[in-house]
């Protein structure tokens, strides 16, 4: 598999992603500098990591939006290309339009860092399919701004279209308020396009990737993403 | 010119910041306060000549870059300065 990984000024989970792809997974992985624009032709997957892009300064994931790189990324995730935005890289896919919905602060104003359980909603893509025996996941979440937000009609086709990926839960997979860290609307992790070709998630499969350590939960999301390819 | 702009949550979206300073005024005894909205104010100098076509791109600015209007709504007033 041939994977990019966006470079912001303020991605700090670039190096995790390049480590577990290429060192990890031992995929062909290259950076892609946020100021150029690329070629993605031959890419089977683009990530765009987890951090601060450009401080968050007005919305996480705004000013990111239109940096040279985006322009292709859209044009690879319109052509069918594989783009997974992890934690500020959601944002910026939710900025640009390529994945529904909005991040807003956690309901407890707090930044949150610690291990939550998510349940995979939708086994059947690219980014989930060898979660089929193993649907409740022990994954990292590390942000501030992680509330999903939907209006309800739009959460209502989301649900309908299977685009709903991840959702809050508890270790035997109970989605419930209690299980929610910060308050998402149906406690969504992660939602993907209609085509199923865009993900976006808040949780950090890269930190629980390497099996240097305990948890390696995270490797499943890139395993499917390999065989997929 | 200046435009002064107003970004602000729609209803429905939860504002935890305009919730915490609502509960925080109602402690201080201040009872009538019903709802807290909390947003952002933004001042865009600008050296338009016509007011007609800064309220185009005004508009523009903030459907584009300032406001998410997946969550927030905007409005904005234009000033004449020296």
């Amino acid at each position: 598999m041939k994977c990019g990984i966006v470079v912001f000024p303020g991605s700090n989970c670039d190096h995790d992603c390049y480590h577990i792809l290429k060192q990890v997974l031992n995929q062909e992985t290259h950076w892609l500098w946020h100021k150029e624009e690329a070629n993605l032709e031959s890419f089977d997957l683009v990530i765009l990591p987890g951090g601060f892009s450009y401080g968050d300064y007005l919305r996480a994931g705004s000013i990111a939006h239109f940096s040279p790189i985006m322009n292709s990324i859209i044009r690879f995730a319109s052509a069918g290309g594989k783009v997974l935005g992890i934690c500020n890289g959601f944002q910026i896919l939710l900025e640009c339009g390529l994945l529904p919905g909005a991040l807003i602060q956690n309901q407890s104003r707090k930044f949150i860092c610690k291990n939550v359980f998510v349940n995979i909603d939708n086994p059947n893509t690219a980014f989930t399919q060898n979660c089929k025996d193993n649907r409740v996941l022990e994954i990292p979440i590390a942000h501030h701004q992680g509330s999903y937000y939907i209006d309800p009609h739009s959460l209502s086709q989301l649900e309908e279209n299977g685009q709903i990926i991840f959702r809050y839960c508890d270790t035997n997979g109970k989605v419930s308020t209690e299980s929610n860290p910060n308050g998402s609307v149906g406690s969504i992790a992660g939602v993907a396009n209609e085509q199923k070709n865009v993900m976006g998630m808040m949780p950090h499969p890269e930190r629980c990737a390497d099996p240097l350590w305990p948890r390696i939960d995270g490797q499943l999301i890139f395993q499917s993403l390999i065989s997929n390819s | 010119m200046l435009a002064q702009i107003h970004v602000t949550f729609k209803d429905g979206v939860l504002d935890p910041q305009g919730k915490t300073v609502h509960h925080a005024l109602n402690d201080l005894g201040y009872d009538e306060v019903q709802d807290v909205n909390i947003g952002k104010y933004l001042e865009v100098k600008l050296d338009s000549t016509s007011e007609e076509e800064a309220e185009i791109r005004v508009r523009e600015m903030c459907e584009k870059l300032l406001a998410n209007t997946v969550i927030e709504s905007f409005r904005f007033t234009l000033v004449p300065t020296d």
